[in-house]
């Protein structure tokens, strides 16, 4: 398979008065051509910067340290000048945010906007580029595309907005799509909708899509890989049935446990996570999550864990899997119960 | 289990009046009982007025027509205000910024003249942010010090502090992170246990909703097409929309989410704005087994087993 996207020990800090804040503390992943891949975690965990780093969106305070590299077709985007980084962003990558209203203009009609796209990209003209248009906003599922191409965004519905977003973002048939997540502000049955147009699209187009979201349940039907960070860290990383059957790190095998499910017993205890996750202005030596997990160890605390490789692709930052553990802490964690399995 | 009953909501409506002509009816003509020490689940889409309803039954809209009566008093009077509390969706701006955390806690103890001393006072604080998990440093501190889980611990110390019999639960985790949310959720079911409260839990998250609640109302547009026990709800849902949102609901499993996705039932469409609504039944629009009569006949809850209740008239 092609690679189309690897990132290299990427590191994202925001100065603030209080201090550097290190928001993404040096990952690397990569995406093939036409692959969907889930990156989740916690609010704070260093995700949708990460999202942002691979389209060039961060702003000041936030910087892109040296010695990270994001590599677009062997291209790396961070050293792209600007008429480059215009026809990449937008034209071969494209990108989906939460509040699709927010994220459009209120001043321009939709089918302006998805126009503007295609005009820049595409090099169609005007009129072209209008016909164009609604045959796009026909494709995203939105009725009587040719009348509400000429409205503006506050007359669309929240579940119509993300579409129109999803119009604008496929428009120019992107190698890449960032989807932000692009369900969270949505209802359950309108999620359903929105997240069949995406995995739609993806076939269709052979488009590669990263799905970004907290959420494990619309996870495990788009993506064939997941990436689970904390707090600016992957912790583990696999195809998608390791992470749900055979999760390493204790820190998805709690938040799996943490999810409430519809075959548990009523008011049945939650295993909860205790604690809240650590400052990132002054991150710990060792491992992230020692302070929240059940199996910390005298090391964890000391030095941070290295990578773990196991069968198929699939990879965990925990001292646990070191040759030196303890066998009885290891098999208490790897008896433990996954709740996932007893559907 | 009459004798038991709690809250007794008898065909409340809340209208909007937007204009002349146009009225918003957010709340159309519901009716449902809740036990002692029971929690019922509420559940529906952005807009279907569950919030409002919430709202309106502690009496903070005014209602347009309808009767909540609480323990056999009538809601508008006002010495049931201590005993029947809510907790609201945003820890952020629910809690006063420039208050601290004592002050914020004490001030229904305050309303209320529920301490007679300035000791009795700081001692009934530290015992309820000790009971919801909270310590006494942190009394004399400000909200922004404070992470959305703690400060949504606030907010419950503060709810508790009057020492409610019955709550209204808006949204109490929606804005809390996964891990964060079953901290809150095990909170709330020892706190129901140890005190006997009971709850009117409003969420849109289903898998939560089934997990904390004994009974569920299922809502759409301003009214109730479902009420049933948890269970039943879950294993036979009547009614088309029920089904569909409980299909709707993704499962955090590949395999069977991989199954699920055959027998989906995908709604089309979106739901109807509650702005001078269609007559007949309102989710007829996006109903899979709608037929025309649908669209003329207004259907009303029925009995279709032994406590449970079904509005439509395909059933």
């Amino acid at each position: 398979m092609d690679k189309l996207l690897e990132v290299k020990n990427l590191n994202v800090s925001y100065q603030t008065y209080a201090g550097e804040v290190q928001s993404v503390r040096g990952i690397s992943f990569d995406v093939q051509k036409g692959e969907a891949i889930a990156i989740v975690g916690e609010s704070g965990c260093g995700k949708s910067v990460t999202a942002k780093s691979i389209l060039r969106l961060i702003k000041k305070p936030g910087v892109i340290k040296d010695g990270s590299e994001i590599l677009y077709n062997n291209e790396n985007i961070l050293q792209f000048n600007k008429k480059r980084l215009s026809s990449y962003r937008g034209g071969e990558a494209a990108i989906i945010f939460q509040d699709a209203l927010a994220s459009l203009n209120p001043t321009m009609t939709v089918g302006k906007q998805i126009v503007e796209n295609l005009v820049l990209h595409n090099n169609l003209s005007k009129p072209q580029a209008a016909e164009e248009a609604v045959r796009i906003l026909e494709m995203v599922g939105i009725p009587n595309a040719t009348k509400r191409a000429k409205q503006y965004p506050h007359e669309f519905s929240g579940g119509m907005r993300q579409r129109v977003m999803i119009a604008i973002a496929f428009a120019c048939k992107p190698q890449l799509l960032i989807a932000d997540e692009p369900t969270t502000a949505l209802d359950v049955t309108i999620q359903a909708q929105i997240m069949d147009l995406i995995k739609d699209l993806q076939t269709q187009l052979n488009t590669a899509v990263i799905l970004i979201t907290h959420d494990l349940g619309v996870v495990a039907n788009l993506a064939k890989r997941v990436i689970v960070m904390y707090s600016g860290k992957i912790v583990e990383s696999g195809n998608c049935r390791d992470i749900f059957y055979s999760p390493k790190h204790p820190y998805t095998k709690a938040l799996l446990n943490a999810m409430p499910r519809l075959d548990l017993q009523n008011k049945q205890q939650l295993s909860s996570i205790d604690g809240s996750p650590p400052d990132l202005i002054a991150p710990p030596i060792g491992c992230a999550f020692s302070p929240r997990c059940d199996y910390c160890m005298q090391i964890c605390l000391e030095q941070s864990p290295e990578y773990t490789e196991f069968e198929g692709a699939h990879q965990a930052a925990c001292w646990l899997y070191h040759k030196d553990v303890p066998s009885n802490i290891f098999t208490e964690f790897t008896e433990g119960e996954i709740k996932c399995q007893q559907i | 289990m009459s004798a038991d009953i709690a809250l007794e909501v008898k065909n409340l409506k809340k209208y909007f009046q937007l204009s002349k002509d146009t009225t918003l009816k957010a709340v159309d003509d519901i009716s449902f009982n809740i036990y002692k020490g029971e929690t019922l689940g509420l559940v529906g889409e952005s807009g279907c007025g569950k919030t409002t309803c919430g709202r309106t039954i502690i009496g903070l809209y005014d209602k347009t027509d309808g009767h909540v009566v609480f323990n056999g008093i009538d809601m508008n009077k006002r010495k049931l205000r201590k005993d029947v509390q809510m907790i609201f969706q945003d820890p952020y701006a629910a809690l006063n910024p420039r208050m601290t955390v004592a002050d914020i806690v004490a001030e229904g103890i305050d309303i209320h003249k529920l301490a007679k001393t300035k000791a009795e006072r700081t001692e009934k604080i530290h015992k309820y942010l000790s009971l919801v998990g909270l310590n006494k440093e942190h009394a004399s501190r400000f909200v922004h010090e404070f992470s959305g889980g703690q400060r949504q611990r606030i907010g419950i110390a503060r709810t508790l502090a009057v020492e409610p019999k019955f709550i209204v639960l808006d949204e109490p985790i929606s804005a809390l992170d996964v891990s964060i949310q079953a901290q809150i959720v095990n909170l709330l079911v020892k706190l129901q246990k140890e005190i006997g409260l009971t709850y009117l839990f409003i969420a849109h998250d289903l898998s939560m909703v089934k997990h904390i609640s004994d009974r569920i109302a299922v809502m759409y547009l301003g009214t109730v097409v479902e009420i049933t026990t948890s269970e039943n709800l879950y294993s036979t849902p009547y009614h088309p929309y029920t089904q569909a949102l409980l299909s709707a609901i993704p499962i955090p499993d590949p395999d069977v989410e991989y199954e699920r996705e055959k027998s989906r039932i995908k709604l089309t469409g979106e739901i109807t704005s509650p702005i001078n609504p269609p007559p007949g039944c309102r989710f007829a629009s996006r109903c899979n087994k709608a037929t025309p009569s649908c669209f003329t006949q207004t259907p009303v809850l029925k009995e279709v087993s032994p406590n449970h209740l079904v509005a439509c008239i395909g059933v």
